[in-house]
């Protein structure tokens, strides 16, 4: 991927983030902010790439640590936004 | 289709579901289903890169799973509602740290390969210092949250700051110059490192929501310049959707309290303005109450307006309240909850709570739906909260707080503050509205009081 490329995906995506989330009501602010926090946690690809090669000992200690940190911010993410949605109930859906 | 391609089209796939994930949270009946999306989107991105052929030992990779799995769905389910604030700070800083780390792997192989050029050097020096900012950042937001730490600024410490920025964007610069002097990319984690400390050390309580969603906003920028690192379309799109998201949620909060990001990282509220004295606002004028008084002036209110603040979360009256809109409903009065932005320490943070005790997400009313019907509200019960219902805001431009949004509460006909005392909050400024003529004070616990509120209605 060139760096003009890169920097494409990076603009329009920040642009579609953007237009995503203004919508968001305040009352779900909190599981966005954790589902998104989630998401963020996409660096565990680049964790277990880093984990997995055999390179040197020090890249590998910190691929692993890294895989740590991001599958429990991703693992742990989704499912306490689950929770908490979960609990957002309304009296017309449940009479429906 | 070769191995790579399989991945770049898993990519594709994962990068379309987090986009229809995040869609799916703007609203409550959908939100459920753009959670599972997003989960979904990152499983299929974990499996695709299982297959990636520099990948020649699982061992390590899969023993990282276990652990950050079982670490993550532990802390998870034994989250309590008043806690995730300190959760979302925690995980924020997790995957922060994580980019650095994962940043600094790449980084070190591809100069031991010889093959570093300017591009890479210099998204790996971001991708650094974002990075641990966050993490360190997170760490001391959520040790402040837990209440383990109450540091607040020391003198010198504006001066150190701008020293560690200093040191820290010279090490960047020597990374992107000499790359394979290693020694300068450790350097530039220290420095950021300390900067994230010193930086988040001195905001206080109120300025909480601002914080976490600014690292939300970095942990995401982080993950996304990490993919720059790593030539991953993937890293880059969800990172600066999440960063993206971060940034509106930080602007909202900011908004809210009607002060500049600048003024919460490096300035304090008292700047500029004049402080009353409490003495001369309250005087004798304020008017004390008991649940009895009350629950005698709800049975014939028609609508009531519930506000609740920080307060209701550290008295864990969340199921009291329930159990107050519940008699009142049962006795035909009307009962919507008005919640200010920023109450609480995280955006959504009264919301999150309120769910919790099953309170139906259709009574949350938001500022700019609720201010407008205080006029025809017949009482509104404050509960725990205190600058983002001072009228200070609206009335006199000399105060500290001058133009921050705030619930006027001092329409409806009669106010009751449930607070446990007449004490200033964040902004650290008496409220005139606790004298006013409309206003009753009934002092105590906030849980204590809604509960024997419920009881002397039930007993009427």
């Amino acid at each position: 991927m060139t760096l003009l490329m890169a920097l494409t995906l990076f603009v329009l995506a920040v642009f579609l983030g953007m237009e995503l989330i203004s919508k968001v009501p305040a009352t779900l602010h909190t599981p966005l902010m954790s589902g998104s926090n989630a998401v963020s946690g996409i660096t565990l690809i680049g964790a277990l790439v880093s984990a997995g090669t055999d390179h040197s000992t020090l890249t590998t200690v910190l691929g692993f640590v890294a895989v740590v940190l991001a599958t429990i911010n991703v693992v742990g993410g989704f499912l306490v936004t689950g929770r908490m949605l979960a609990m957002f109930s309304s009296g017309s859906r449940k009479r429906s | 289709m070769s191995a790579a391609d399989v991945t770049s089209v898993a990519y594709l796939v994962a990068a379309v579901l987090f986009i229809l994930g995040l869609k799916g949270l703007a609203r409550p009946r959908t939100a459920p289903r753009g959670n599972q999306l997003g989960a979904s989107g990152m499983l299929i991105a974990i499996l695709a890169t299982l297959l990636d052929r520099s990948i020649v030992d699982f061992r390590v990779l899969l023993a990282g799973l276990v652990v950050g799995s079982a670490i993550g769905v532990v802390l998870a389910v034994r989250v309590q509602m008043t806690g995730m604030p300190q959760l979302v700070a925690l995980f924020n800083g997790f995957g922060g740290g994580a980019s650095v780390l994962v940043a600094g792997a790449s980084f070190l192989q591809v100069v031991d390969e010889g093959l570093v050029d300017n591009q890479l050097a210099i998204a790996a020096a971001l991708t650094a210092l974002i990075g641990i900012v966050t993490l360190t950042g997170s760490l001391v937001a959520f040790a402040k949250l837990q209440e383990v730490l109450s540091l607040s600024g020391f003198r010198g410490q504006g001066m150190l700051r701008a020293l560690l920025a200093v040191v820290a964007l010279a090490a960047a610069v020597m990374v992107v110059v000499s790359p394979a002097d290693t020694g300068w990319f450790w350097l530039l984690v220290g420095a950021g490192a300390l900067l994230g400390i010193l930086g988040t050390i001195a905001i206080g309580g109120a300025d909480m929501p601002v914080v976490i969603a600014l690292l939300n906003a970095f942990s995401g920028l982080a993950a996304s310049t990490a993919g720059f690192v790593l030539d991953n379309p993937l890293l880059i799109i969800a990172g600066s959707l999440v960063g993206a998201s971060g940034v509106i949620l930080t602007q909202i909060m900011c908004t809210s309290m009607n002060r500049s990001l600048f003024d919460v990282i490096f300035g304090s509220i008292t700047a500029g303005g004049v402080v009353a004295d409490a003495d001369e606002v309250y005087g004798d004028r304020v008017t004390s109450t008991s649940a009895e008084e009350v629950a005698m002036i709800l049975e014939v209110a028609e609508r009531v307006v519930i506000v609740p603040g920080y307060g209701l979360a550290v008295a864990q009256a969340q199921h009291a309240v329930r159990d107050l809109m519940r008699t009142l409903n049962d006795a035909g009065t009307e009962v919507v909850f008005g919640i200010h932005p920023v109450a609480g320490r995280m955006p959504g943070h009264m919301n999150v709570l309120l769910a919790e005790a099953e309170i139906d997400y259709e009574c949350l009313l938001d500022m700019d739906q609720v201010n407008p019907t205080f006029a025809q509200t017949d009482v509104t019960i404050v509960i725990g909260a205190n600058d983002v219902v001072n009228p200070l805001a609206r009335t006199d431009p000399d105060s500290p707080i001058a133009g921050m949004p705030v619930l006027n509460v001092d329409d409806s006909r009669t106010v009751v503050v449930i607070k446990r005392s007449l004490g200033p909050g964040f902004a650290g400024i008496p409220n005139p509205l606790f004298a006013a003529d409309g206003t009753l004070m009934l002092f105590g616990d906030g849980k204590k009081a809604v509960l024997d509120i419920v009881a002397a209605l039930l007993n009427a």
